[in-house]
């Protein structure tokens, strides 16, 4: 991916995280655990279901609507990452042979449904993880990782390389743009010059981090990244985490789309 | 070469995120009982170092491919192994969040894939043995060089692995396997250079980085011989190990594979005949499905799955269909409509 366009998207996620809407006022935790649960739900279902996930499109629709998350948006990032879970479930509709009837009349390959179930999977998995993203900020997730027991060590540095990564990322485009301004057609794109521009960077940064580190023992820093919020679970947090979790639960455990079609055409005669 | 949420079973997943997740502690206890604070801020910036270089390419000579560093030997070889699984672990948390590179259950997956094998098996037993006191740079180099190669291979294998244990993919051990293993040893050459390239550079600007950084000294030649030959065999048993296992439930894995990726050129109807019967095959010898990974589970609540094919109850597909296409057409409805209720609340004055 471009650098530019990185910049922009990731730029752009962490703006629609602060946002303060009903959904981003949860506690992290609340999320975390609820989109785990999500992931974990979906991905349990056997290869050849395909129906029966669709109901789960209303956890990421309904997450991104109250959120105030553009679908578009969520949608291009989806297709965006795409390639590898085609790539590898494009296999099945070529290696399975078996053959399934949909609709009285047509038939296809077993495999085609397996795909059909590897795309959907994928689809509300990445977008669970990107509305995870989108409506609760980076050191939110950090806050919440931490209380959840993850070690302080490791999420004080990932504190950290939130905080310098769009500095980063503004240094390597320069670097980047620098050599592309220097490169006669080809020459100068090669490894060599990026082992050069990468073994500087690095140099860079861990000069930079020094002085971080100066200037952070300067003002106090003891080993933690202190936080002045209080986060607490409210009502609302465990509202949403138990509702989410029963409905999975419902949809994974009873064929909704089939209860639902049964009774429309009920009562269609 | 990310793992994918789609591709993966609740039970792979969770087994390698509670891998990773031990390790993570393991590595940063053994950081803490060992160094200042001094390290959290320059494994953080370094972090944001590996995710801004990873989007820098270069192009490969001869190929005209273009290429980037992955990075996990380069962090392990300047910051130690446990440095450097944090750095990696906390680098791809950060893709997979903000670029959903594979998912979040896939994540366990893939720091397990990208940072325990650079930094806790290449690094110990390919990379110090070979690169010694860090004097000759021709050793540096080949040490660097085979390090990243094995941890590449090591991490696709991996992948294949994942795959194959969910039981999502139709793809065959032999044939995934196939793909994988000779593109990541290309990759690997390419990320082994780049790696030999960046620690040569930076030793020769700062050298008292490595001496700074490393946990210990140089290894003793003979202590270090039987470590490696020791690391080697463990690592012989588990894949062999693991390899004639497959191979056992797969008796023409490889061939029939071949057979397969290669005859798909020809018609689709002279292919009902060998596969049909190699599956039955397999199901008869195959030891895996005793343990429930590929056998599919009963659906509760009996969804559409069927269980005998071809035939197929037409009655509850429709329904499914129909059932499915109106819940998709209600989130649909339901997110428009929250979406025009805050607009209009958001156009009104006063609001």
């Amino acid at each position: 991916m471009a650098l530019e366009t990185a910049y922009s998207d990731i730029g752009r996620l962490d703006l629609l995280s602060y946002k303060d809407t009903a959904v981003h006022r949860l506690d992290p935790r609340a999320k975390v655990v609820a989109t785990m649960l999500f992931v974990v739900a979906v991905v349990s279902f056997p290869r050849y279901e395909v129906l029966s996930l669709l109901p789960f499109a209303l956890f990421p629709v309904l997450v991104a609507a109250l959120g105030d998350i553009p679908a578009g948006f969520i949608a291009r990032k989806v297709l965006a990452v795409s390639p590898f879970a085609v790539f590898v479930g494009i296999f099945n509709p070529l290696l399975d042979p078996d053959v399934v009837r949909i609709l009285p009349g047509t038939s296809v390959s077993a495999g085609w449904v397996s795909f059909a179930s590897i795309l959907v999977k994928f689809a509300l998995t990445i977008s669970a993880a990107l509305l995870l993203i989108a409506t609760t900020s980076f050191p939110g997730i950090c806050r919440g990782l931490r209380r959840l027991g993850f070690p302080a060590l490791f999420v004080s540095q990932l504190l950290f390389l939130y905080r310098y990564l769009f500095v980063l990322m503004e240094e390597a485009m320069r670097v980047v743009r620098a050599r592309d301004m220097r490169s006669f057609g080809s020459r100068g794109t090669g490894p060599r010059v990026y082992v050069r521009i990468v073994g500087a960077l690095f140099l860079r940064t861990v000069e930079r981090a020094e002085r971080i580190y100066g200037s952070m023992l300067a003002r106090g820093f003891r080993g933690e990244v202190p936080s002045m919020r209080q986060e607490r679970l409210r009502p609302a947090d465990a509202f949403f985490v138990l509702a989410s979790a029963s409905f999975f639960a419902l949809c994974r455990l009873v064929a909704v789309p089939d209860a639902i079609g049964r009774f429309v055409r009920g009562l269609a005669g | 070469m990310h793992m994918a949420d789609a591709l993966l079973s609740p039970a792979v997943g969770g087994a390698f995120w509670a891998g990773t997740a031990a390790t993570i502690g393991y590595a940063s206890k053994k950081l803490k009982d060992g160094q200042d604070d001094r390290k959290i801020p320059l494994m953080g910036v370094l972090g944001a170092f590996i995710f801004a270089s990873q989007m820098i390419n270069f192009t490969i000579p001869g190929t005209g491919s273009s290429g980037h560093l992955g990075g996990g030997m380069i962090l392990a070889i300047l910051l130690g192994p446990h440095a450097a699984f944090l750095v990696m672990a906390s680098v791809l948390t950060v893709q997979a969040l903000f670029f959903a590179d594979g998912g979040l259950l896939a994540l366990g997956c893939n720091i397990w894939n990208l940072g325990i094998y650079p930094c806790y098996v290449a690094y110990p037993l390919v990379y110090k043995p070979l690169a010694g006191d860090g004097g000759s740079p021709r050793r540096l180099f080949a040490a660097a060089l085979l390090s990243a190669v094995a941890a590449l291979q090591l991490g696709a294998f991996s992948v294949v692995l994942q795959t194959l244990l969910s039981g999502i993919s139709e793809l065959s051990f032999g044939a995934f396997l196939l793909m994988m293993q000779p593109i990541h040893l290309a990759i690997g050459i390419v990320e082994g250079l780049v790696t030999a390239g960046v620690v040569h550079y930076v030793l020769t600007a700062r050298p008292e980085i490595l001496e700074a950084s490393a946990a210990a000294g140089p290894l003793p030649a003979g202590v270090s011989l039987r470590n490696v030959m020791t690391g080697f065999l463990l690592l012989a048993v588990v894949t062999g190990g693991a390899l004639s296992w497959f191979a056992s439930a797969y008796p023409d894995g490889l061939e029939w594979s071949i057979e397969k990726v290669t005859g798909k050129a020809e018609l689709p109807g002279r292919e009902h005949g060998a596969p049909a019967a190699l599956k039955k095959l397999q199901e008869k010898t195959a030891i895996l499905p005793d343990y429930g990974f590929r056998k599919e589970e009963a659906a509760p609540g009996g969804a559409e799955e069927t269980p005998s094919w071809p035939s197929v109850d037409a009655g509850t597909t429709v329904s499914g269909l129909v059932g499915g296409l109106l819940v998709l057409a209600m989130s649909v409805a339901i997110g428009w409509a929250i979406r025009a209720v805050r607009k209009s609340r958001a156009g009104r004055p006063g609001v």
